[in-house]
């Protein structure tokens, strides 16, 4: 899978959360073959070359759509790369390198039949998670969505259409079950549970799964430079030895990049 | 692409144009092949091998400064027989010259690698003895003069391409290491690697890098990268490939006009992964809007 480098308009960006921005960009006017699939992610720059940071930054998709020839990224505003991010506006343009990364294999998901995929999501992880359970519910499945926030949570009346069931856990106890999203999650009523999130709570969904003797899949995040394979800065020692997260990811199986114990 | 003359003649090779993507930003080549014409590349330097290959660096590998790149990779490769078999045929299907980039912990794997990569028929063997990464090898050979001689006199004898002998700015003394790899028989040099770095996590009061230095490279090193080159070039007679924070056409230029012979860009790749062909380009428009033909007319120009 080659990745394309491609200058795109900007369509709209939205506050979705105090620090969380939904950028919405243009592809009617690229190639479509370099449209993503779920759990694949693009290096966004709307800077120059010669301006900070450096590095252009990896951020994943959010959505795409044939049909109206879009892709949203949903993303956190961190640090000096998501700051410039999140001051475009309608009108303006950026440069994407992508579609990078093996995302989901939701064919394969699929065939674990409807209602028995679980998908689990913690804080901007739930950011790839859409297209996601979009790419299940057009095959077959029917995802239910488990998603952990610090305190109010975002982006999920999107998910309504795709979903079975969708629940919530807090820490803060705002809003549903008061504690980690691993304490409502019961994998044993699953055949497969994909999740995107921080590391401890994917470890934690990964414990579960195995003491379930439930198939995992975890999507990883790593600082990278090139995003296509190249630079090897991302590169998790996998118990199956050294795999980019870029290339080779960012979706693992994860008795591959989590401990037991 | 503009009509100037961008070729350059290296070492009985045609370069289709004075850019070579530097080793480690590019990975074999491939990666690329979807963004940018490579076939307008002078070459491809590849990952840096080692014979037996090596997993890398653990912890943190890269780090971003103000201009600038911190990585601490560790030379990451599958080896040479995993490159000869699974990476080199797709390289050389590129239209563009192969470059294999290898360094090694002692003498001996240098020399075994190097008679395996020239069989298996590469273009140019670009012999690392500089990167600040690994805890040995790498960079031993590459800080004195003498170390450095022994190991490019032993890889000579079995080398059957031409040899370029990539040096590391930490050299102890720049000119006499240019000078000894000269008469130990390279035939071209390309500098600089990475500069030995460190930077620091305060919130963990501890180093970034698992290694607590890394090597520096990007815009941040420009100027110092282009006076060493210039100093290599006064020191010796082979041709010198100039590298080290090169963002435009305009920041080769100067590299040419300081007498290198091609230019390497690496850090750059990252940025803009189309950047080897637009400096390319940028370089042949600005050859074209200042009457300039050929490279010939202007390399070394600044020096008088």
């Amino acid at each position: 899978m080659s990745a394309t480098n491609c200058k795109v308009g900007v369509l709209a960006q939205e506050t979705v959360a105090p620090d969380i921005r939904r950028l919405t960009v243009s592809w009617e006017d690229q190639r479509p073959e370099f449209m993503p699939h779920a759990g694949q992610f693009y290096m966004l720059r709307c800077w120059a070359a010669d301006e900070a940071p450096v590095l252009s930054r990896p951020i994943s998709v959010h959505d795409a759509s044939t049909e109206h020839d879009t892709i949203t990224f949903l993303y956190q505003v961190k640090g000096q790369g998501t700051e410039k991010l999140a001051a475009l506006k309608a009108g303006d343009t950026l440069s994407l390198t992508g579609p990078c990364g093996n995302g989901f294999n939701v064919a394969e998901a699929a065939k674990f039949g409807t209602g028995r995929v679980a998908v689990v999501g913690g804080g901007i992880g739930v950011a790839p998670l859409l297209l996601l359970c979009k790419e299940l519910a057009a095959a077959g499945c029917r995802p239910e969505l488990y998603v952990g926030f610090r305190d109010e949570p975002y982006a999920l009346e999107a998910f309504l259409p795709y979903c079975g069931a969708i629940s919530v856990a807090t820490d803060s106890g705002a809003v549903g079950y008061h504690g980690l999203v691993t304490g409502i999650l019961h994998p044993e009523n699953f055949d497969l549970v994909l999740t995107c999130g921080p590391n401890v709570m994917m470890q934690g969904v990964y414990r579960l799964c195995a003491a379930a003797g439930v198939p995992c899949l975890a999507s990883l995040e790593r600082k990278m430079a090139c995003g296509l394979g190249a630079c090897l800065g991302c590169t998790c020692h996998t118990k199956v030895g050294p795999r980019t997260v870029c290339q080779d990811g960012p979706v693992f199986k994860a008795e591959e990049v989590f401990d037991l114990a | 692409m503009p009509k100037a003359d961008l070729h350059v003649d290296l070492l009985g090779r045609r370069l289709a144009g004075p850019v070579i993507a530097a080793s480690g930003t590019f990975g074999f080549g491939p990666e690329y092949a979807g963004i940018e014409d490579l076939t307008l590349l002078g070459g491809i330097s590849g990952k840096g091998l080692t014979l037996h290959g090596q997993p890398g660096n653990p912890g943190e590998r890269l780090h971003e400064t103000p201009a600038g790149l911190m990585n601490s990779i560790g030379l990451q490769n599958p080896g040479v027989d995993h490159f000869i078999r699974h990476e080199l045929p797709a390289m050389k299907a590129l239209g563009t010259t192969v470059w294999a980039n290898l360094g090694g912990h002692t003498v001996e794997e240098n020399v075994e690698g190097v008679e395996k990569l020239c069989a298996a028929g590469i273009d140019f063997l670009e012999l690392n003895i500089s990167c600040p990464n690994v805890k040995q090898g790498g960079l031993a050979f590459g800080i004195r003069a003498a170390d450095a001689a022994g190991v490019v006199g032993a890889v000579r004898k079995v080398c059957t391409v031409p040899l370029i002998v990539k040096l590391s700015p930490q050299a102890e003394n720049l000119t006499e290491m240019c000078r000894a790899v000269e008469a130990a028989g390279a035939d071209g040099l390309s500098l600089c690697n990475t500069f030995q770095a460190c930077a620091i996590d305060i919130e963990r009061r501890r180093p970034v890098f698992a290694n607590t230095f890394a090597g520096l490279s990007g815009p941040a090193i420009r100027p110092i990268a282009l006076r060493m080159v210039w100093q290599a070039v006064s020191a010796v007679q082979i041709p010198v490939i100039g590298l080290g924070g090169i963002l435009t056409g305009r920041d080769a230029l100067e590299f040419i006009m300081a007498g290198a012979a091609a230019v390497q860009v690496g850090t750059a790749n990252f940025l803009d992964p189309g950047a080897c062909v637009r400096i390319t380009r940028e370089i042949g428009d600005w050859m074209e809007a200042h009457g300039v033909a050929s490279l010939e007319e202007i390399r070394g120009c600044a020096r008088g």
